[in-house]
């Protein structure tokens, strides 16, 4: 009951941010309303970098601790991670279309993001390669560490190269930004695809929690 | 209303990843707890 209660409450609140985005921003001077995919591509981004936040701590707890529950969520935060990137990829080529004139380029922005999300599916993959449960956990914990090291470099690339993706909006040069209903409504939506991380994430959690029961379950058997 | 059917692709393709996402989640537990329910069986069936 409680879970059907809190997608209810993820549905309204995307909901509401899809409306706010459309209907409540004020449409872009330059660029029309191509410019309002920017409440998804921005909020699916933040959130992103969020989760793979929260796994790269899940994995330093993990190496320090060695208890499985780090190891859970450690790749829970990592897939849902890399759920919302792939959301980043796809609806950034659909904005660059339409105002740059072409779908993709290797600038630093577009290509760090684009490895950030190769080094995720190889974390996942890695985990599929090893069926020892400690030494899969250890091992991916330690890779998981080592690919957080590209958030900050997706963070600072368009600070420190001037490519082709806009410049930031938060803590960015003088005169830069939005208008200010702009970042009520982008904010707004952060905090919608905020409740969502946290819905996808418990659930990819518990199910995690419940493939752990299945390898201890299979282990006692087999010694059995 | 340029670009209308970019802006409207977005979302249903962002919204559609993240519904999908969902939906395999909810196969995958379905997935487990029948491996778990077959593991008791034949453990129950084992004694």
């Amino acid at each position: 009951m409680k879970n059907v209660l809190f997608v209810a409450v993820v549905v309204l609140l995307l909901g509401a941010g899809a409306y706010a985005a459309f209907f409540i921003a004020p449409t872009d001077a330059k660029q029309g309303l191509i410019y309002r995919i920017l409440f998804l591509h921005v909020a699916s981004a933040w959130t992103g970098l969020t989760a793979f936040f929260i796994s790269f701590i899940a994995n330093v707890l993990y190496v320090w601790r060695r208890q499985p529950q780090w190891d859970w969520l450690g790749v829970s935060a990592a897939e849902t991670g890399l759920v919302f990137t792939t959301v980043v990829l796809v609806t950034g080529p659909i904005w660059a279309h339409p105002v740059w004139g072409i779908w993709w380029t290797w600038d630093a922005r577009l290509t760090s993001t684009f490895v950030l999300w190769l080094l995720y599916v190889s974390y996942l993959l890695l985990r599929t390669l090893i069926e020892e449960p400690d030494r899969r956990a250890l091992l991916s914990a330690l890779f998981g560490i080592f690919a957080f090291v590209d958030v900050p470099l997706v963070f600072g690339s368009i600070r420190w190269w001037r490519t082709q993706h806009p410049q930031p909006i938060i803590m960015g040069e003088p005169g830069s930004g939005l208008d200010p209903l702009m970042y009520k409504v982008l904010f707004f939506m952060w905090f919608a695809m905020l409740a969502l991380m946290t819905l996808l994430l418990r659930q990819r959690y518990l199910l995690e929690a419940m493939r752990g029961d299945v390898e201890t379950m299979r282990r006692q058997w087999e010694v059995a | 209303m340029k670009n209308l059917d970019s802006l409207f692709a977005a979302y249903m393709i962002g919204w559609g990843i993240f519904f999908v996402f969902y939906l395999t989640m909810a196969r995958r537990t379905a997935a487990l707890r029948e491996e778990i329910e077959r593991l008791k069986n034949s453990r129950n069936r084992g004694k």
